[in-house]
């Protein structure tokens, strides 16, 4: 069969000062390249009208601007076709007319010329902290982007929920510290130089903090006590929700985010790692009224935001702003936002920041069934991707375990976070809810299964590990704000001195606590999460916020890898142990019963006694047993484990239970051991040869693995 | 954009010189393209080339695709450090071999014994 070349409506019908044109393609939304031109197409529910800006890269004045002829205008859309663009050094804009009416939610203002909400890529801020000129009125310009890419035979990895471990990461910190050794600090590139580095560590998922673009001048101020200067450093404030960070990638001065960002998604895929999106769709980065136009609200400003009924602006986010997700058109640009991610970079999952807010009603109530929450939940495109909530939000609303989940949502679990640290900070009385929290959560996420709870002990907001131990109080006055900012409730303890000490005794404390998290974490059932760093105990000089910091507070020091290479290895071997045991990683919930015949439950408690866990509210002693012929709701077989945790001050005798035979017990980890010795590679552990008697040192947690003598020859099923 | 082609040994050898961007891309894959031999061997020579653009970028991932279909090797050659960063970065190094000089890119394209 042979084809016309061309298609028919290859042809302008409209000229303006040169430049011609016709009617455009409503989609897709956004600018795109297409064979005969460029096509822009942008809607607004309120405008009376629409102008198209262009602009030569970097000029501060347009090229030309074109009206959108009524027959372009389809209902409320704008689109057209612009014909013999230099596409690669072309940037974009739109004027748009309608009522200046604060007080009925409208604030349109044609001086001014607005971002492509659907911008692919973002000019302006190209080099990271390189800052915005002076006089230019229109500093975030939209610009196109190529979206060919050779993804060779990439896909998302669909890793099974329950199998991961995640890192949560910021993409500058992870290698902008100069000890970092890559050619281009703190840039995509330089992610996949450390590639090897993840993969040493056992993560298969790195979860990172925005990469949407975001200005990282927004409130940007000199520290008051060293004028060094303060930065929108985590961007939590979202210019344009579809363009990659620029000034993230080592060629973003050339405008090639884009691609360098997909060339590193695709070799983390090669590497078995995925990928998660940190997402900001609770707000934006124009602030309230005082904020600066930069997009939504110069284009439909009622829309966006949710709105007082003065026509302020609600701020349910802490930020100024709420974006109105519930609205039909806010909640339709949210999922083409998220489908262009998952389709066009194979992004594997996202975290939702504040997740909370998108439950809510345009009027800020929280609505029972949230169209939005229930369309991500349905979406095909978006069917395996994995959507993490952070269930609360900054106007009171706290979901962990109610959140809206359709069978698909998952949570960063914040009640994990605080029980593991008050359970190791010896509180007492929290052993009842430290059994909850190990098995998956099971009282708050009943029938969602354990894969509904990612754990974590720190993530980016508050304390490293290392600060949870040695500090009592935030220490915030980098930041310029009085140390008002950040948690209060830490939950941490300095173990007897405020911040870096000399004595032997509080480091070796501060160690062991720390190996308890780690072992706690990565033996519970649930998603776990490291965050950066704490596998070499990063510290943030007691900042437990630091939003704004753009140095070593913030940086990964490289050489905490040597200094701290028997915390990092204790990391490395308990990832590799999780990995190794199934029984660890059960997608449903413990039934705490046999339902196999092995004559031992599934998951069982224990204290000092076998068989008899002490839930008094002044017990510290816990100790919990999997049977290895339950592993993945018994359909695998693996060896048994049982973990003891004494986070009294005094050393305690555990009665370790009876293994059926020819099974034995063997130690893997010891947290009161420290250095090398106290744990191993999964595998080559030591016999256990006092049993059942298992002494364990004050605040320490012992790891045992039981299985066969004669071992891996004889359990084939267990030599992967 | 600048283009010419010789023979070296069983190679051909195709030098660019100027900037590779939207504006002289096409051109030069027009040029280009015809010079790729079947089953055989070539090399780029963009010692003189200053800048690469995405749509640079982009024309010579077609190349090597149209030199992998047509069962021949090709070698770039003479890369500035700046492009070869660039390239690396975005990941369009990953698909070709890269020699320091025309001798050394022959080298590399020989059939391995």
């Amino acid at each position: 069969m042979s084809t016309v070349s061309g298609r028919i409506d290859f042809y302008p019908t409209h000229n303006h000062e040169g430049y011609r044109m016709r009617a455009g393609d409503i989609f897709p939304f956004g600018a795109t390249v297409a064979a005969s031109g460029v096509n822009f197409s942008v809607f607004s529910s309120h405008a009376t009208d629409c102008t198209l800006v262009l602009f030569k890269k970097g000029e501060r004045d347009p090229l030309v601007e074109i009206p959108f002829p009524p027959e372009f205008r389809i209902g409320n859309t704008y689109a057209m076709t612009v014909f013999d663009l230099d596409v690669e050094n072309l940037e974009y804009g739109y004027r748009m007319d309608g009522p200046w009416d604060p007080a009925a939610g409208h604030r349109f203002d044609p001086t001014k010329i607005v971002l492509d909400p659907y911008a692919r890529v973002i000019g302006g801020r190209d080099v990271w902290g390189a800052g915005p000129e002076g006089d230019n009125p229109y500093q975030h310009r939209g610009r196109l982007a190529f979206d060919d890419f050779d993804w060779e035979r990439d896909r998302p990895l669909e890793i099974p929920a329950e199998d991961l471990i995640i890192y949560e990461m910021h993409v500058r910190s992870f290698t902008r510290h100069p000890s970092s050794g890559v050619r281009n600090p703190g840039t995509f590139a330089a992610i996949r130089e450390k590639i090897p580095y993840l993969k040493s560590l056992g993560v298969n998922c790195v979860e990172l903090m925005p990469v949407y673009e975001f200005d990282e001048f927004e409130g940007h101020r000199p520290n008051p006590e060293t004028g060094e200067m303060l930065f929108n450093y985590w961007g939590y404030s979202t210019v344009g929700f579809f363009a990659p960070k620029a000034g993230y990638a080592a060629t973003g001065r050339l405008g090639m985010q884009v691609d360098e960002f997909k060339t590193l998604l695709k070799e983390l895929h090669r590497a078995g790692i995925e990928v998660f999106l940190d997402v900001v769709f609770n707000h934006t980065a124009e602030g309230n009224e005082n904020g600066p136009t930069i997009s939504f609200r110069g284009l439909d400003n009622k829309t966006y935001y949710m709105l007082t009924p003065e026509g302020y602006y609600f701020n349910f986010s802490g930020t100024g702003n709420t974006l109105n997700c519930n609205n039909p058109v806010v909640r339709s640009m949210v999922l083409d936002c998220l489908r262009y991610w998952a389709a066009e970079y194979h992004i594997d999952g996202f975290r939702f920041d504040l997740a909370a807010i998108l439950g809510r009603a345009p009027s800020g109530a929280p609505l029972n069934n949230p169209p939005l929450l229930e369309t991500l939940a349905f979406d095909p495109v978006l069917a395996k991707c994995k959507l993490i909530a952070e269930a609360w939000d900054a106007g009171g609303l706290y979901q962990v375990g109610s959140f809206p989940a359709y069978g698909r949502w998952g949570e960063w679990n914040g009640k994990y976070r605080d029980t593991v640290r008050r359970f190791i900070t010896s509180e007492a009385g929290v052993n009842r809810e430290m059994a909850q929290r190990i098995m998956g959560s099971p009282d708050l996420y009943r029938d969602r299964g354990a894969t509904a709870s990612v754990n974590f002990v720190t993530a980016h907001d508050g304390f490293t590990l290392r600060d949870l131990v040695s500090y009592n109080e935030k220490h915030n006055y980098a930041n310029g704000e009085n140390n008002q900012d950040g948690a209060n409730d830490n939950y941490s303890w300095n173990c007897g001195a405020e911040g870096p000490s000399d004595d032997p005794a509080i480091i070796e404390l501060r160690g062991r606590l720390m190996r308890n998290a780690l072992a706690i974490l990565f033996t519970s059932q649930g998603i776990p999460m490291l965050l950066m760093g704490d596998e070499v105990a990063r510290t943030q000089r007691g900042n437990n916020n630091t939003y704004c910091q753009d140095n070593e507070l913030s940086w990964l020091d490289w050489r905490l890898l040597e200094e701290n290479a028997d915390q990092l290895r204790f990391t490395r071997l308990l990832t590799a142990f999780r990995h190794r045991h199934p029984v660890l990683r059960n997608r449903w919930h413990h039934s705490q019963r046999d339902y196999v015949g092995s004559g031992y439950p599934d998951l069982s408690w224990h204290g000092l006694r076998a068989w008899q866990p002490d839930w008094s509210p002044w017990s510290r002693m816990l100790a919990f047993m999997l049977c290895g012929r339950h592993a993945r709701g018994g359909t695998v077989l693996d060896d048994y484990i049982y973990v003891a945790m004494n986070m009294h001050w005094e050393g305690q005798g555990f009665e370790v239970p009876r293994l059926p035979e020819p099974l034995s017990w063997f130690e893997f980890a010891n947290t009161g051991i420290p250095g090398p010795q106290g744990i191993c590679e999964p595998g080559e552990e030591r016999r256990f040869e006092n049993f059942p008697n298992l002494s364990l040192a004050p605040r320490s947690v012992a790891i045992l693995v039981g299985k066969t003598p004669a071992d891996r020859e004889e359990q084939p099923w267990l030599s992967k | 954009m600048n283009i010419t082609h010789h023979a070296l040994e069983e190679a051909t050898v195709v030098t660019l010189s100027g900037e590779l961007d939207g504006k002289t891309a096409a051109a030069a894959q027009q040029q280009i393209s015809p010079l790729i031999p079947s089953g055989g061997r070539i090399l780029l020579d963009l010692s003189q080339v200053q800048y690469m653009s995405s749509a640079g970028l982009r024309m010579m991932l077609l190349l090597y695709r149209q030199a992998l279909a047509q069962d021949s090797k090709i070698a770039l050659v003479g890369l500035s450090g700046d492009i070869r960063d660039t390239m690396d970065a975005t990941g369009f190094l990953d698909f070709f071999v890269v020699g320091e000089s025309l001798d050394s890119g022959l080298k590399l394209l020989e059939p391995s014994p």
